[in-house]
C-alpha cells in the first residue's frame, strides 16, 4: 500500500500517539525499522548514559544539585529527551524532541537485548534504567506526573478526608517535606506495603495495618516498583527469545560488545593460581591489599575468625589474586585452627563454603570477587562484622586512627577525609593507593579491589611508566576476548566495525 | 532449675529417642505445617534438616504424612531439626527435577534475636551466657518487634519461640507473610532495624527530626524498661569504664554538664533538658532496642530452628513463649529434655484409663492419646497449650476468610 501522501498523514498522528509524553513505561517495543548505524549509534549512546547514571549515583547524593546538574548535562549532550511539550520549536540544526522520546524507546529496548542475558546484567541494567527514570519522572510538573499515572492505567487508592484527618500528625512525622496543608489539598495513597518496598526499607512512610499511605509528591516510589517488576518480567521474557536474536550475524557481535566492554573486568576468571605463596599474604596485605581487604586480614589473624560477611568479601579476593583452592583451604584452616574451631569442625562446617566460593559445590557457580560498588551498596556491617568498605562504613575518627597507624601523613589524611565527606569512596580509597606508594597519580580509575591489588603489584614491580600506556594496554587486553567470539565468515568485517566502536568506549 | 547442661548432652543419645516417641507433639506440629490444606502439598514440599550424631547434617529432608514425619524423626534422632521452604517439588526428590525448576517458593517470615549481638552494651555476660539481667533486653525486642509486625505491618499470627540458649526467634505465620518476596522480607527487616555499624562505629543510633512514629512506639517501651535494665541491673554509670562508653555517644558540647556525674539524676532529670532529648534517646535504644539479623529474616531458603527441638548445649527445649506471661517469662525454668523424660517415669495416682476406649481406637490415634496423656503429664505441657492457642487462632482466621470468599461468590 503506497499512497505517499496519505501515509504521511497517517504517521502524523500515530507520532503524536505513539510519543506524546516525554517518560514511558517502554511497554511497547518499537516496530519500525532502522538501519545498523541507527541501531548502533543508539545503543552506545543509552549506554554512556547509563554508565554516567551509574557514576553519579556512587559519587554524588542522588537528586542533589551536583548529581541534577551533572545529568541534565549528559542526557543533553547525549540527545535524549528532556523537555515536557512534543511542540517545543526544534533547535537549528538540532534535533526534535519527537526525534528523541523516539531515541529513548529505540535504544532501550536495544540494549535488553544486550542486558537480559545474565542475573548480574540485568541487575545492573534494571538499577541504572531506575535510576533515570526515577530522575525524570521527579524532574516532572505535578500535572504531568498525574498525566502519567492516568495513561499507565496506574490507580491507586487514595485515603478519605477524615482518614487524613485521624493521621495528620503520624503522616507529618513519616513522610519528608510533608505539611499539614499538604496533607488536606493533596491527596494521599494507601497501598499494601509490598508496593512501596522502597518507602518501607528507609523508613519514609506511615504504616498502618499493613498499609503505606503515600503523599503525592512520593508517588515516584511507588511508580518505580511497578517499573522495576515490569522490566524484570520482560527481561526474563526477552532472554527467553535471546538465541533468535543472536543468530542474526550483524546484531551478534554488537550485543556481545556492549554487555561485556562497559560493565569492566569482573576478574571471574583466574590468572596467575598459584602464583602467590601464602608466607606472602602478610607482607602483601600491608602493600598490595586495599584498605577494605588489609583490614579484613588483620581482623582474621587477631581473632582467628570472620563471619560469614567478611569470609565472603575477604576469600573472593585472595580468589581473585590468584590463590588455588588447596591454598584457600590451607589459608582459612590454619587461621580458624588457631582459634576456637577444631580441623575436624572446620572441614565440616567451613571447608564447604570455601568449596563453594570455588563453584566446587552447589549451584558449582564461580562466585566472582565484589566490586567496590557491591562492598560500598550491599551487606552494611553490623556488630561483630569486619566487612564493607573503611571509607564508606567507619566512623571517620577510627578511620583516621586507623590511617595514622598505617603511617599516613596527616595532610594525607585529611584529604582522605574530606573526599569521604563527599561521599567520594573509591576517590578515597585512590587517595589511599597514592599516598601509600608514594606517587602524584594512581593511574587508574579505582573499581575493584582486585584491581587495587592488580595495580599495586604493577607499580611495586616497576613494570609501568605512564598512564596512558596502560590504559591502552589494558584495554587492547579486553577487547580481544569479545572479539573473537563470533567465529563466522563475516568476522573480519565485524572486526572492522569493532574499530569504529572502540572509540565510543573511551573513558573521559 | 531444672538439669545442669553438661549432663543434658551426654544423656541425649538415651533421652531424644524418648522424646521423639512420646513427648514430641507431632500432631499439632503436623497441623501447623499444614495450614489447614488450603495448599496443595504444602507439607509434602516443605524442607527439613537435621543435624545427627556425631554433627552429620543432612538436607532436603521431606515427608508425605504426619506419620512418615514421626517415623524418621525416630528413626533417625536428629539432635537439631531445622525448618526450611516449601519448595516447588519435593525436597527429597530435588535432584531429580530439572536444574533450575527447583525453587523455594513460600516460608514463614521469621526474626532471630540472638544476645550475642549485645554484646558492646551488656556488663553481666558475653558471648552464649545470659543471666535474669540481660533477659531484660529479650523482653524488650519482642514487645516492640510484636507491636510494629501486628500494626504497622498487620500481621496477625506471631509464634514467639525462645530458642533454648540465647535468644529467641519469631514465626510470622499468616499467608501474607509466607508469600513475602525476598525483596520484601529484607525490607521489613530494614524497617525494624535501629542500630547501624559493626565494630568500627561507636554511635550506631541515629535520630533525626521529625521522629517516625515507630520509633516513637519503640522508644516508650524502652523507657518502661530503660532504668531498671541499664542503670540499676547493667549498672551502667557505675564504673569509670562504662561511664566513659556512654560519653562516648554524647557531642562533645554535652559533657560540660555537671550533672553527668550524678547518676541517676541524670536520666531521671532528662525533662529539664528537653534540647537534649534526641541524645537521650539515641543512648537509651543504643543500649535497649532489639538488634536482629537482617540475612536470617531475608532468605526465602533459610533454615530456622524448630519449636519444639532440643537445643544440645542445654538441653533446653525450644518452647513457645506466651506472651500474656512475658514479664515473668524465665529462661531458666523452660524445661530441659531430661527434666521431662524425668517426670515421665513418675508414677501416677490416676493411672488406671478408661481401656474399652483404647479397644475402638487405631493404633495411631492410640499413639497420639498416649503422647497427649504423655506430655501433659509433665512441665511440657503448658508451653503446647500455647501452640494450641496458636493454631485455633490461625484456623478461626482461615474459616473466617473461607467464609468471607464464599459470600463473595455467593455460595450457600
Amino acid at each position: 500500500m503506497q499512497f505517499p501522501g496519505r501515509r504521511k498523514k497517517l504517521i502524523g498522528s500515530s507520532q503524536n500517539d505513539l510519543y506524546d509524553h516525554c517518560l514511558q513505561f517502554y511497554g511497547q517495543p518499537p516496530l519500525e525499522n532502522i538501519s545498523l548505524t541507527e541501531f548502533e549509534t543508539f545503543a552506545v549512546e543509552r549506554l554512556k548514559l547509563l554508565k554516567t547514571v551509574e557514576n553519579l549515583g556512587v559519587s554524588c547524593v542522588k537528586n542533589s544539585e551536583q548529581y541534577t546538574k551533572k545529568l541534565d548535562a549528559e542526557i543533553s549532550s547525549l540527545n535524549f529527551p528532556q523537555k515536557a511539550e512534543l511542540s517545543e520549536q526544534k533547535v537549528q540544526g538540532g534535533i526534535s524532541e519527537y526525534e528523541k522520546r523516539r531515541k529513548d524507546h529505540i535504544s532501550h529496548f536495544i540494549l535488553r537485548l544486550a542486558y537480559c542475558q545474565t542475573e548480574d546484567l540485568r541487575r545492573w541494567f534494571i538499577q541504572q534504567e531506575m535510576d533515570l527514570f526515577r530522575y525524570r519522572f521527579n524532574d516532572l510538573h505535578s500535572k504531568h506526573k498525574t498525566d502519567f499515572l492516568h495513561k499507565n492505567n496506574l490507580k491507586y487508592e487514595t485515603v478519605s478526608a477524615e482518614e487524613k484527618k485521624s493521621l495528620q500528625d503520624k503522616l507529618i512525622a513519616s513522610s519528608y517535606g510533608l505539611s499539614g496543608t499538604k496533607v488536606e489539598e493533596h491527596d494521599v495513597y494507601k497501598v499494601p506495603f509490598q508496593d512501596a518496598l522502597d518507602l518501607v526499607r528507609t523508613r519514609k512512610v506511615y504504616l498502618l495495618a499493613g498499609n503505606a499511605y503515600i503523599p503525592h509528591h512520593e508517588i515516584v516510589t511507588i511508580v518505580l516498583n511497578d517499573f522495576r517488576t515490569r522490566l524484570s518480567k520482560a527481561l526474563a521474557m526477552t532472554a527467553r527469545s535471546l538465541p533468535a536474536v543472536q543468530s542474526d550475524e550483524r546484531l551478534q557481535p554488537l550485543l556481545s560488545h556492549l554487555s561485556h566492554a562497559y560493565v569492566g573486568q569482573d576478574y571471574s576468571i583466574q590468572k596467575n593460581i598459584g602464583k602467590i605463596s601464602l608466607e606472602q599474604i602478610d607482607a602483601l596485605s600491608g602493600k598490595s591489599f586495599p584498605l577494605c581487604m588489609r583490614h579484613l586480614h588483620k581482623a582474621l589473624r587477631e581473632n582467628h575468625h570472620l563471619r560469614h560477611g567478611g569470609r565472603m568479601q575477604y576469600g573472593l579476593f585472595l580468589k581473585g589474586i590468584g590463590l588455588s583452592l588447596e591454598q584457600a583451604l590451607q589459608f582459612w584452616r590454619s587461621e580458624f585452627v588457631k582459634g576456637k574451631v577444631d580441623a575436624d569442625k572446620f572441614d565440616k562446617a567451613y571447608a564447604y563454603s570455601v568449596r563453594h566460593m570455588f563453584g566446587k559445590e552447589g549451584k558449582r557457580t564461580d562466585y566472582t570477587p565484589y566490586s567496590c560498588m557491591k562492598v560500598i551498596l550491599s551487606n552494611p556491617p553490623s556488630q561483630g562484622d569486619y566487612h564493607g568498605c573503611p571509607f564508606r562504613h567507619s566512623d571517620p575518627e577510627l578511620l583516621k586512627q586507623k590511617l595514622q597507624n598505617y603511617k599516613v601523613s596527616p595532610s594525607g589524611t585529611n584529604q582522605i577525609l574530606e573526599l569521604v565527606k563527599g561521599m567520594h569512596y573509591q576517590l578515597a580509597c585512590q587517595k589511599y593507593f597514592e599516598l601509600t606508594h608514594n606517587v602524584e597519580d594512581a593511574g587508574f580509575s579505582l573499581n575493584h579491589p582486585n584491581q587495587y591489588f592488580t595495580e599495586s603489584q604493577k607499580l611495586l614491580s616497576g613494570g609501568r611508566d605512564i598512564k596512558k600506556e596502560v590504559d591502552m594496554s589494558q584495554r587492547s587486553q579486553e577487547n580481544p576476548a569479545s572479539v573473537t567470539r563470533p567465529s563466522q565468515a563475516n568476522s573480519k568485517q565485524a572486526h572492522e566495525e569493532m574499530g569504529d566502536l572502540d572509540s565510543f568506549f573511551q573513558d573521559e | 532449675t531444672a538439669g545442669a547442661p553438661s549432663s543434658a548432652w551426654a544423656c541425649l543419645p538415651d533421652l531424644l529417642p524418648l522424646y521423639y516417641r512420646r513427648l514430641f507433639p507431632f500432631s499439632q506440629y503436623y497441623r501447623w505445617l499444614s495450614y489447614g490444606g488450603v495448599s496443595k502439598n504444602y507439607f509434602q514440599n516443605r524442607e527439613f534438616s537435621f543435624t545427627l550424631k556425631d554433627d552429620i547434617y543432612v538436607r532436603y529432608q521431606s515427608f508425605t504424612t504426619q506419620n512418615e514425619l514421626e517415623k524418621e524423626m525416630q528413626k533417625m534422632v536428629p539432635y537439631k531439626i531445622d525448618i526450611g521452604a516449601v519448595y516447588s517439588h519435593r525436597p527429597s526428590q530435588h535432584n531429580a527435577v530439572k536444574s533450575g525448576t527447583f525453587q523455594a517458593l513460600e516460608k514463614e517470615l521469621v526474626f532471630d534475636i540472638d544476645m550475642t549481638d549485645y554484646d558492646d552494651v551488656r556488663r553481666c555476660c558475653s558471648a552464649a551466657d545470659i543471666c535474669s539481667k540481660c533477659w531484660t533486653l529479650m523482653t524488650i525486642a519482642i514487645r516492640i518487634l510484636d507491636r510494629a509486625l501486628r500494626e504497622d505491618f498487620g500481621f496477625h499470627h506471631l509464634l514467639w519461640v525462645y530458642s533454648g540458649r540465647r535468644g529467641v526467634h519469631c514465626w510470622v505465620c499468616d499467608d501474607a507473610a509466607r508469600k513475602l518476596s525476598v525483596a520484601a522480607r529484607s525490607a521489613v527487616a530494614e524497617y525494624l532495624s535501629l542500630i547501624k555499624g559493626g565494630e568500627e562505629t561507636v554511635r550506631k543510633v541515629v535520630l533525626s527530626d521529625p521522629i517516625h512514629p515507630f520509633i516513637n512506639h519503640s522508644l516508650s517501651v524502652v523507657e518502661r524498661y530503660f532504668c531498671q535494665y541499664a542503670i540499676v541491673e547493667q549498672d551502667i554509670l557505675g564504673s569509670k569504664e562504662s561511664v566513659d562508653k556512654v560519653l562516648a555517644l554524647l557531642p562533645e558540647d554535652i559533657l560540660s554538664f555537671p550533672v553527668v556525674l550524678s547518676q541517676y539524676q541524670y536520666f531521671t532529670s532528662r525533662y529539664q533538658y528537653q534540647s537534649n532529648f534526641t541524645i537521650l534517646s539515641e543512648i537509651m535504644l543504643q543500649y535497649c532496642y532489639p538488634r536482629l539479623d537482617v540475612n536470617v529474616s531475608k532468605g526465602v531458603n533459610h533454615l530456622l530452628k524448630s519449636p519444639f527441638s532440643i537445643h544440645p548445649k542445654t538441653g533446653r527445649i525450644s518452647v513457645p513463649i506466651d506472651l500474656k506471661e512475658l514479664n515473668t517469662f524465665d529462661p531458666f525454668e523452660v524445661p530441659t529434655i531430661s527434666l521431662i523424660c524425668e517426670e515421665l517415669e513418675r508414677p501416677r495416682a490416676d493411672e488406671a484409663e478408661d481401656d474399652d476406649v483404647k479397644d475402638k481406637e487405631n493404633e495411631q490415634e492410640a499413639g497420639e492419646r498416649r503422647r497427649i496423656r504423655d506430655y501433659k503429664r509433665t512441665s511440657l505441657a503448658k508451653y503446647v497449650k500455647v501452640f494450641d492457642r496458636f493454631l485455633e487462632a490461625m484456623a478461626r482466621s482461615r474459616k473466617g476468610e473461607m467464609l468471607q470468599k464464599s459470600d463473595l461468590q455467593k455460595d450457600f
